[in-house]
């Protein structure tokens, strides 16, 4: 029984202690689904040193099944749609969705566009959106930044 | 026994050769793009392209709607030379409309278009530097990139999405302590310009790009290929030149076309340096010969669209990845009955072919970096029925319903 109760505080330890890692090491995966490219250069713009989303530990990653965030950017057009998805679920758990701008958040321009699915919430399921068109950078960091602290506790 | 023979060969051939897919999600491209390409070892035989992962219909769209809704829409088509695509078809609906913009609003739009072009060069130089692995410059570029877009906020207010035109004008105006500030910044630019110059002559970034991705002179004529690109390869065009637009005309003596013969990666890299420098001069001297004057129209602007009689125009620019050209009819009660965008990289992007046959797989990034591409701009599927007059921008699923509708039939 002791020893149950020791493995038990022993495994509940190391997710604690993994889950503050996460907090502190988000690494990212992002995914253009027909953006104009506006939201896209602000995301790297963010990573680049005026603004240095990398202090807070994050990375740019290229496979997303290295990712904990995944940045979504446009509106999901037909041929992403099925991509969108194989991404998303080649993350492994737990993970967060940020719709990056306008589009991928609503849709806004494109809208009724036969060749666009629509927003990215009406695929996946999304934890936090950043507006605007584009974003500011600051805007993307305080996204990824709030995503982070709200589900990797 | 030589049937056998045969058969042995061609096995042996579909061992050593390979088809890798490159994309459409890959982390070297920031963009969609599907390039299936064939390898013999470590050199590329074929490659195969496939578009479309960001095609939004957006030419089908501007027909629903009317013009000042569309000029917004179609500012959307790309987020790095979003000031070229309204330019040019602003240019098209005034062409349209005998609407003729006060100077101050033609030398105002060229500004906005030249910081445009110094902002894409820096990003693209940026870019070319992270794929050889050369991190720190594509950091120092993107630090110096900021500069710019700190000046497209304050004159526009958007870092991005200037929405700087307007039928018949501009929407923003200078202040005299604005041009100064301009002024400021082109030298501090410059001096930045100057030093990624000297970084990219070093031994090192040569040894890595030269003599990779060549496209002959002959090539790049018989291809069409357009902008840096093409002046890479030694064509010597230029839209800015040839057929002068806003401003460009009375600028003619303050800048001149760069062309390098180097045919390589390293050419097309330098050509967007050297146009930095000449943008920088156009700038100058807009701001010393900047004339006084109202910058748009007193009236309306939806007055002003209703205005616009039914007709058709094309139009050019020279966007920062080449000549940009638009086709705009009117319906005449505000509206548009057909928009034809043709965009620089739709051209550049065959000139891809010969550039990666016979080059190694690890420098596929770099050449395609090397011709900047905008893919946003380029995805489109268009159907001309011929029959009825009718052209549909339609998708590769409806597609293939009307081709399974045909087998049907038959």
């Amino acid at each position: 029984m002791v020893i149950c109760m020791f493995r038990l505080s022993c495994k509940s330890m190391m997710f604690r202690v993994i889950s503050k890692g996460r907090v502190k090491s988000p690494w990212i995966f992002h995914l253009n689904t027909g953006s104009c490219n506006g939201c896209d250069i602000e995301i790297v713009a963010a990573f680049a040193p005026r603004y240095d989303l990398e202090r807070f530990g994050c990375l740019l990653v290229g496979s997303p099944r290295h990712a904990d965030v995944l940045l979504v950017t446009g509106p999901v057009t037909r041929q992403m749609l099925p991509r969108l998805i194989r991404v998303y679920e080649q993350i492994p758990e737990p993970k967060v969705v940020v719709a990056v701008g306008t589009c991928a958040s609503s849709g806004s321009p494109f809208l009724g566009s036969e060749m666009v699915e629509g927003p990215v919430d009406r695929i996946i399921p999304v934890d936090v959106y950043v507006i605007g068109c584009p974003p500011r950078p600051e805007a993307i960091v305080k996204g990824v930044v709030t995503a982070v602290k709200s589900k990797f506790r | 026994m030589t049937a056998e023979r045969d058969v042995e060969r061609e096995v042996e051939v579909e061992y050593t050769r390979l088809r890798i897919p490159f994309g459409p999600i890959h982390p070297a491209l920031k963009e969609p793009v599907l390039l299936r390409v064939s390898v013999r070892g470590e050199e590329v035989v074929d490659v195969d392209m496939a578009l479309g992962h960001v095609h939004r219909g957006i030419e089908l769209l501007a027909e629903g709607r009317n013009l000042i809704q569309t000029l917004y829409l179609i500012e959307r088509i790309c987020g790095i030379c979003s000031h070229s695509h309204t330019t040019c078809f602003i240019q098209a609906l005034e062409e349209i409309g005998g609407i003729t913009p006060s100077k101050r609003a033609l030398y105002l739009r060229t500004l906005i278009f030249e910081m445009e072009r110094i902002h894409s060069h820096l990003l693209l130089l940026g870019v070319i530097a992270y794929e050889i692995g050369f991190d720190t410059l594509f950091m120092f570029t993107w630090h110096v990139r900021e500069k710019i877009l700190d000046l497209f906020e304050k004159i526009t207010g958007n870092r991005i999405h200037h929405a700087m035109n307007t039928i018949g004008g501009v929407r923003w105006d200078l202040t005299p302590r604005m041009v100064e500030e301009i002024d400021a910044y082109m030298r501090e630019v410059e001096k930045s310009v100057k030093y990624i110059h000297n970084v990219f002559m070093d031994g090192t970034v040569e040894k890595r790009v030269c003599g990779l991705g060549v496209l002959s002179y002959d090539d790049a004529v018989k291809l069409c290929v357009v902008g840096p690109t093409a002046r890479g390869s030694g064509v010597d065009i230029d839209v800015r030149r040839d057929h002068p637009y806003a401003a460009y005309d009375e600028l003619k003596r303050d800048f001149s076309v760069v062309v390098e013969r180097g045919c390589d990666v390293y050419a097309r890299t330098e050509v967007r340096i050297l146009e930095i420098f000449e943008s920088i001069n156009i700038i100058r001297a807009i701001l010393d010969r900047l004339p006084d004057g109202p910058i748009r129209p007193k009236e309306n602007v939806f007055r002003l669209m209703r205005g616009i009689p039914e007709g058709e125009a094309i139009s050019l620019v020279e966007a920062p990845r080449g000549e940009l050209l638009y086709f705009v009819k009117t319906d005449g009660s505000g509206g548009l009955k057909r928009l034809k965008v043709r965009t620089p990289t739709f051209s550049n992007l065959i000139g891809l072919k010969p550039m990666l046959i016979g080059c190694e797989i690890a420098d596929v990034p770099v050449i395609v970096a090397s011709i900047d591409p905008c893919l946003s701009c380029t995805n489109r599927l268009i159907v001309i029925d011929q029959e009825r007059g009718e052209s549909n921008v339609i998708d590769v699923d409806s597609l293939r319903h009307r081709v399974r509708r045909r087998w049907m039939r038959q």
